[in-house]
């Protein structure tokens, strides 16, 4: 066990945990952030999306240890009132089945929009085609990307 | 009685759903919190103007939570953004069917919801017309106020909650006509978007308590093990752990956090030995060749004398169709909360039979379910899977052997290695035609893996046939199996549809054409019983046909697809256009009868989300087993369709004013014939086996 000192979500957090944990067990277990989801522990479904210093990445392969000084955004911290633009698309568009994919998908697509503003069709299959929703919401995942897209710029 | 406590003072009305002549009871919020009176559903006004609906069935992504209280709200006239949506707690004594399966919730609620906020309704008017000194007659409501508009005169409900509380409900109430129903069949917004999208807890996993201990369990690695020794030193004296106990074949780990129980429970030194056959999936091929000729078949349906039509048959058309185990693969694994005390337990987590789990583990502790508490948490998916209650038992009996709460998690690999699966079934179809290319004769046998029946023997097309033979023949297999969504159609309709469409071709017919003239045949001569609406079925055949220009256009390869399953009717027609050499299924047309359609946006999605389940399962789901053990543990080897592989879902609702039918899985069964009878077009080859990425003909196109 060591402590680890980590800014999440523009705050610092000391977690006193194996340096081999993930960052999403500390983000859920440790830190009581618990909308970053666990869906496989393998990066394969992108449940557990997260930002350090501003990109997607994958908390579940992520060991605390690794984190250093990079700033982690969860989708607790993304807007302050939960009124991002992705955030405010995924409610106008109805996205959501059962919801437990979303917060990774709205990570990813989040990050995605930040480097990328104006993404063709082809660009925003190819980026949320990393994420599983097993519920099939994905027509509606990629409209609101595209409106989030739209509203931003 | 929590939604009581916040509620604080109003109008609450209990309704005694038992039976179908059951009368509203009004009682006073303190009653409500006391627990003195039983319901089965009630809302609340609150002094405040606020309408809280309690939703009492699980939400999986079927979106019962919106749609539940949009039934209340419409018949109460309530204005939608004061309602609030709180999900029930487990309670027998108030609720009824609190089961999330088998399409069922809205049309067994239906009725009964209507009724809940009609006489809320009527006691409000009361309320206004007795504090007006006119005639309730001349009172009308809309948005959460009544009003009289000969005086001019409008109080909200909140006003009047308190005065319509005393009053005594009617015993008859009048239901709104359907025509003039203003949120039913408006797109409204699922209840938790907020929520969702900004990370709130809201599903089991997210369930932490103060002192609680985190459980993972080591099961058997193959079904027809069992358990011989265990060596838990090592992993005893990992950090964070506080105990390894061991139950039936399983050895839990439990300790202070998820990762160092994962990591103690990876350390384990546990022999097994064998306790039945290890199946391969080498041995399930050859078992189904097997029984399929010499198996003691149980016969479903017959009808007319099946051998003479055979006999006399200038054609037969045979062909074997095959499906897979599957997984569920809800996003949020299994996963429960249990605190197993002398005098109780508390039950928190993710269930689409609370009472069931609630049963079960009375059963495990002793203890009377009375003192036995469920809260339903939101789910990550269900598919199914959580209908079986065997994670709360786990959790449970973890929970009393460490007397302490445990939140007990399934990691990916334990969900998709630890069984109760979409059980494998082959199918063969034997079709007979005469000289005019008439169906004159049908056989269908199906071997399943611990099945149960794996026919649906009374669906179409039996009743539009003379002579008729389905029977099947059932393997006990260690390995275990339950109802995934859609039980045996989920692939019953792939095969049917996809063998209709060869009975078709080779009686030289189109394939629309020759569905609805064997319906015409159920409808004016009817071979037995016929246990659907032919008429709804004739209705979606031919909206999708219209929709989808069927035939009619160039460079595009059409297949047809329709299937009647939980009450409600699907057609759809798959097009798929060559590009580049190789087929692609660019889009799905879907005709459904649903009867009325509550939340047009769920609803929608609902279709969308089926079709791509039901495609996504049959391109690429396949669960294979080596020595009693599945050969996939994660997505990396089990794979689920992604965005980029999707086609484009056009859906067209039936708009036929009959109530409710159920929707939550009658979207997936005919979508993988949709695209096995579009591929045929395009390819000239018939997809016999699913997952159809393994087939031969699929080799090389995705």
């Amino acid at each position: 066990m060591a402590i680890f000192k980590l800014s999440v979500n523009n705050r610092a957090y000391n977690a006193d945990v194996e340096g081999d944990t993930p960052l999403l067990w500390v983000l859920r277990d440790n830190l009581g952030l618990v909308g970053t989801k666990y869906g496989c522990g393998i990066a394969q479904c992108g449940a557990c999306t997260v930002h350090l210093d501003g990109k997607a990445v994958r908390s579940c392969v992520l060991p605390v240890s690794s984190v250093g000084k990079s700033k982690v955004t969860t989708i607790e911290g993304l807007s302050e009132k939960g009124d991002h633009p992705v955030q405010k698309a995924w409610d106008e568009i109805d996205v959501p089945q059962c919801g437990y994919c979303q917060a990774g998908q709205i990570m990813t697509a989040a990050a995605f929009l930040k480097e990328k503003p104006k993404p063709t069709d082809e660009e925003i299959v190819s980026t949320m085609s990393g994420n599983i929703c097993r519920c099939g919401t994905y027509h509606r995942i990629h409209e609101a990307v595209k409106s989030a897209a739209s509203k931003t710029n | 009685m929590k939604i009581a406590a916040a509620a604080g003072g109003g109008l609450f009305l209990g309704f005694n759903w038992t039976n179908s002549n059951a009368l509203p009871v009004v009682v006073s919020a303190k009653e409500i919190a006391a627990g003195a009176i039983h319901f089965n559903a009630y809302l609340s006004i609150g002094t405040d103007n606020t309408i809280t609906i309690v939703s009492p069935n699980p939400e999986i992504g079927q979106g019962i939570k919106t749609a539940f209280p949009m039934v209340v709200a419409e018949e109460l006239d309530a204005d939608w953004k004061k309602v609030k949506t709180v999900q029930g707690n487990l309670d027998t004594t108030i609720f009824e069917r609190q089961v999330t399966g088998g399409s069922g919730a809205v049309p067994h609620s239906w009725e009964r919801l209507r009724k809940a906020g009609a006489t809320a309704r009527h006691l409000l008017i009361e309320a206004a017309a007795a504090k007006w000194k006119v005639p309730a007659s001349e009172c009308s409501t809309e948005n959460n106020k009544v009003l009289h508009k000969a005086s001019g005169k409008s109080t909200s409900y909140g006003e009047l909650a308190e005065a319509a509380s005393k009053l005594t409900a009617p015993t008859e109430i009048k239901l709104k006509d359907e025509k003039s129903f203003k949120l039913i069949g408006q797109a409204v917004r699922n209840v938790d978007n907020h929520n969702i999208a900004t990370g709130k807890p809201l599903f089991g996993l997210d369930f932490y308590r103060e002192g609680m201990l985190f459980g993972m369990i080591q099961r058997p690695k193959a079904f027809g093990l069992k358990l011989k020794s265990v060596d838990s030193a090592a992993a005893k004296a990992m950090p964070g752990i506080v105990d390894v106990v061991t139950f039936d074949n399983n050895v839990a780990v439990v300790g202070k956090s998820t990762w160092q129980v994962k990591k103690a429970k990876d350390a384990l030194k546990i022999e097994y030995e064998k306790a039945a056959d290890l199946e391969s999936s080498d041995d399930h091929n050859r078992i189904f060749s097997q029984l399929m000729d010499s198996g003691q078949a149980t016969v479903r349906r017959k009808n007319g004398d099946v051998e003479a039509a055979f006999k006399n048959a200038a054609k037969v058309i045979k062909a074997e169709y095959q499906c897979p185990f599957l997984p569920h693969s809800p996003l949020e694994p299994m996963n429960f909360f249990a605190h197993v005390r002398e005098d109780g337990v508390e039950l928190v987590g993710p269930t689409q039979t609370p009472d069931r789990a609630r049963t079960e583990v009375a059963k495990l502790t002793g203890i009377a379910p009375e003192k036995i508490t469920v809260e339903i948490t939101r789910q990550g998916g269900g598919f199914g899977r959580r209908l079986a209650a065997d994670y709360v038992i786990e959790a449970a009996n973890v929970s009393k052997l460490v007397k302490a709460p445990v939140k007990l998690i399934w990691t990916r690999e334990d969900d998709m290695t630890g069984g109760t699966y979409r059980p494998a079934v082959r199918y063969r179809f034997e079709a007979a035609l005469d000289q005019k290319g008439e169906l004159i004769g049908y056989k269908l046998r199906g071997v399943g893996m611990n099945s149960g029946n794996p026919t649906r023997e009374d669906n179409f097309p039996s009743g539009s046939v003379d002579n008729l033979l389905i029977d099947s023949v059932e393997h006990k297999s260690p390995i275990t199996t339950g109802p995934w969504r859609a039980p045996i159609t989920n692939f019953l309709a792939y095969a049917e549809q996809s063998f209709l469409d060869e009975v078709a071709e080779a009686a030289g017919k189109d394939p629309v054409e020759f569905r609805l003239a064997l319906l015409e045949k159920a409808k004016k001569s009817p071979a037995g019983e016929v246990k659907y609406d032919v008429d709804r079925m004739i209705a979606v055949i031919k909206t999708a046909a219209e929709k989808s220009n069927w035939g009619k256009k160039k460079g595009v390869h059409q297949g047809f697809s329709v299937y009647f399953s939980h009450r409600s009717y699907v057609a759809q027609v798959g097009e798929m256009v060559m590009e580049k050499g190789k087929p692609v299924l660019k889009n799905v047309i879907a005709a459904v009868d649903c009867g009325i359609v509550i939340n047009k946006s769920g609803s929608l999605q609902q279709v969308r989300g089926g079709v791509v389940d039901g495609i996504g399962h049959a391109m690429y789901g396949a669960l294979t087993f080596k020595e009693g053990a599945p050969e996939q543990s994660n997505f990396n080897g089990f794979r689920l369709i992604r965005m980029n592989e999707i086609p484009q879902v056009e859906v067209h609702f039936i708009d036929n004013g009959i109530s409710p039918t159920g929707l939550g899985e009658p979207a997936l069964p005919p979508a993988g014939a949709a695209l096995a009878n579009a591929f045929y077009k395009a390819t000239k080859q018939r997809l016999r086996n699913q997952p159809f990425i393994n087939d031969d003909a699929f080799k090389g196109i995705s």
